[in-house]
């Protein structure tokens, strides 16, 4: 099972080595990792998504616990939680399927990010059974290139994964 | 009012100071040169090793006979990759230590420098934490940290890298030992309802043993340990790494278990209904094949390291804290227990299985089982002994009498060879009033041999038995039992004649080949002053037994040996 989880580190230099070598080291596969800054300055915020057992995942966050930057590990797939992750598609656009490729933007709730004359560039978040879908419809026109930001996560509801 | 700004190497200095260090183990370099010439002047101890890793060995050893953090300095590049390895074995054994590296001046990080190497990358993974000083305002805080983070929850090696110029610049030095980090707070006291669940436990089990290992030790934790061993008849059985931790000649001791431990260690986890495990962490070479590994016990497992528990072996009552406070927990709830009818079944195997003297083969007549009861026999009273890694290592661990904690040094985890000497070296420094025995290989001692100079420059009295069988002796007993004898690059031959080496460095040394001619060289050593060696011809072909094959269940066990 995919466990989605929520890494409070302080930003110190070497943080973002330390976590990503302990998973190499200890034979944990990352699926993907996203870092950002939290409300609170100084302390960074990593969503690491990482494919295993309960036995695994729990030797995972007891791991990640022992880093001495890392203030607070969270398994956000145990309770309920929303999920996002943003992808930047290049598709080849020729004049006569633009609006073919438009209209598949709008079902997906996408945005057209750039047109040249034989591309187009679309954004589009969602959760990861929405990306493979717009990916799918749009290999029909030719991707050129893909990049994803790696999934974030919140709790849902007023709950907050908190930094003690 | 503030006081005056000092250099970074004097905050250093001031820093050992107030962490009451009275040695420092270092080798010196171009990017540490200006810690060493404020060392010049203070009054703290300095021991010059010939080779770093021989220094974070004596720290290490160092380390485990004081309970006390090891002081290791050494400068950039090479100086701090040779410290490499003594790091990982001190962080696989939770020894406490802070390193202090020199490193190139800011300005050159980054470029390939001469003599630059990026060791707090290279020791991110061996290390419990580590720091890159980039700002000598930053200093005192990371001394203060370094020093908390190393002797405090789990015990560890923290490394401290420094550039050549943040040793000369200046700030204000507040050294603040109460430190609050956000993301290091060890848990000492056992949560109350699982220590309940353990005391119902240990009151229900019929056949109940204590398996404890260097937790124990570092933690303090022996009188309570025995307190709890006493009050409820419980039988215990300690790893290599807790060996000590409770007396090796009291009638409830049963050696330690797994692939060289005692038949009755490995009967005892088999049979038991309820393992008592403190301070250890179900090493492979512990828990044999893991499937059928106490498959008729509850475990309690008490140890500061959540991430140990259930980490190898499921846990039915896990309790997080430190062992010597859980343990007196535990003690304070218990009644006296009876468990006649197990100790007899246990003293029945002590009987039938005792360690056995020989392997039955034939060969030489000084057998290495011989030399190292003879050394326990004669100099085991109120020792340290330090050993290397192989058979001697696990013939020590079998025959010696390890009475008190703290005076039993082993590379457990790592399996080092070369660490035994230094170590020995470190804790002859650690404890005056102590005598230091180094059993080592021949092997393992060619590793760190360099260190005679150190130990007769500084007439270190210490006994250097050299458990001499001109074989990589656990190599070549694998070969033997698992590879049909094919003796692949096993051999030591080309090897010094290590009494002569020893003379040329200024120690006293004796060769023995026979049983009358090793008892008298020990009698005789004990009598000397300074480093002497002693260097012991063992049968060539002598293997360790008992022993479990690897991946094996430990009630597997092959008995394999003989009384003599």
């Amino acid at each position: 099972m995919k466990h989605v989880l929520a890494v409070l580190v302080e930003n110190k230099p070497g943080a973002l080595t330390r976590v990503s070598g302990l998973f190499s080291r200890r034979g944990f596969n990352i699926e993907n990792i996203a870092v950002g800054e939290t409300l609170t300055p100084g302390i960074s915020r990593m969503t690491i998504t990482v494919e295993g057992s309960e036995t695994l995942i729990e030797q995972v966050m007891k791991q990640l616990h022992k880093l001495i930057n890392v203030i607070r590990v969270s398994n956000l797939s145990a309770e309920p939680s929303v999920m996002r992750e943003l992808m930047l598609i290049k598709v080849r656009a020729e004049v006569g399927n633009r609006s073919d490729i438009q209209q598949i933007v709008e079902t997906f709730r996408g945005k057209v990010v750039d047109v040249s004359p034989n591309s187009m560039v679309i954004e589009v978040t969602g959760n990861e059974e929405k990306m493979e879908a717009i990916k799918l419809l749009l290999e029909h026109f030719g991707i050129l290139e893909i990049v994803r930001t790696g999934k974030v996560a919140l709790l849902r509801g007023a709950k907050i994964t908190r930094e003690a | 009012m503030r006081k005056k700004k000092i250099k970074g190497a004097n905050m250093i200095l001031s820093a050992l100071q107030k962490e009451n260090v009275d040695v420092i183990f270092g080798f010196p370099g171009g990017a540490v040169l200006p810690l060493y010439d404020k060392l010049y002047d203070d009054p703290v101890k300095h021991l010059l090793v010939r080779h770093e890793q021989a220094a974070v060995h004596a720290a290490d050893g160092y380390a485990r006979v004081t309970g006390k953090p090891g002081v290791v300095f050494a400068t950039s590049g090479p100086g701090a990759t040779n410290l490499v390895t003594g790091i990982a074995n001190a962080y696989m054994d939770s020894v406490p230590m802070v390193l202090f590296t020199g490193q190139v001046a800011k300005s050159f990080i980054g470029t390939d420098a001469f003599q630059e190497a990026d060791i707090t990358g290279i020791t991110i993974p061996v290390t419990k934490h580590n720091y890159l000083v980039k700002d000598v305002a930053e200093l005192p805080d990371i001394l203060a940290e370094a020093f908390y983070i190393a002797s405090t929850g789990r015990r560890g090696p923290v490394l401290i890298d420094v550039p050549k110029d943040v040793f000369d610049q200046e700030a204000y030095f507040d050294y603040n030992r109460e430190v609050d980090i956000r993301g290091y707070k060890p848990t000492y006291e056992g949560h109350v309802g699982q220590v309940s669940r353990a005391v119902k436990a240990i009151r229900n089990a019929k056949k109940p043993v204590i398996f404890g290992g260097g937790g124990l030790i570092r933690a303090g934790a022996s009188k309570a340990l025995r307190e709890l061993a006493e009050t409820a008849k419980i039988p215990v059985i300690l790893s290599l790494m807790g060996l000590g931790a409770y007396p090796g000649d009291s009638p409830l001791f049963l050696g330690m278990p797994g692939m060289h431990g005692s038949v009755t260690a490995n009967y005892a986890l088999t049979e038991a209904d309820l393992i008592i495990a403190t301070g250890v962490r179900f090493d492979d070479r512990v828990t044999g094949k893991l499937e059928s590994f106490a498959n008729n016990a509850k475990i309690i497992h008490i140890d500061i390291d959540p991430a140990e528990i259930g980490k190898n072996v499921a846990i039915d009552v896990p309790i997080v804290g430190d062992v010597r406070l859980v343990l007196e927990e535990l003690v304070k709830k218990l009644k006296p227990g009876s468990t006649d009818a197990w100790l007899k079944q246990i003293n029945n195997w002590q009987s039938q299985f005792p360690m056995p003297l020989g392997s039955g083969k034939n060969g030489q007549n000084l057998k290495p089982q011989f030399v190292i009861r003879e050394l326990s026999r004669l100099g085991g009273e109120n020792a340290i002994v330090a050993t290397d890694v192989g058979q001697h290592q696990m013939w020590t661990a079998q025959h010696f009498i390890v009475r008190e904690p703290q005076t039993f040094l082993t590379s457990g985890g790592l399996g080092t060879m070369g660490y035994g000497f230094p170590a020995a070296i470190g804790a002859r420094l650690a404890a005056p009033d102590k005598r230091v025995i180094c059993i080592t290989g021949d092997g393992s001692f060619q590793m760190n041999i360099q260190e005679l100079a150190t130990a007769v420059h500084n007439q270190l009295d210490m006994i250097i038995a050299v458990i001499n069988n001109s074989y990589l002796g656990m190599v070549r007993q694998w070969q033997d039992i698992f590879y049909e004898k094919r003796y692949s690059y096993t051999s030591m031959q080309g090897s010094p004649d290590f009494v002569r080496v020893a003379e040329a460095y200024g120690a006293k040394a004796f060769k023995a080949t026979t049983n009358e001619e090793a008892t008298a060289a020990i009698e005789e050593a004990l009598k000397l002053k300074g480093p002497i060696l002693i260097d012991f011809i063992v049968d060539p072909e002598e293997n360790v037994y008992p022993m479990v094959a690897p991946n094996h269940s430990i009630s597997d066990i092959i008995i394999g040996g003989v009384q003599i």
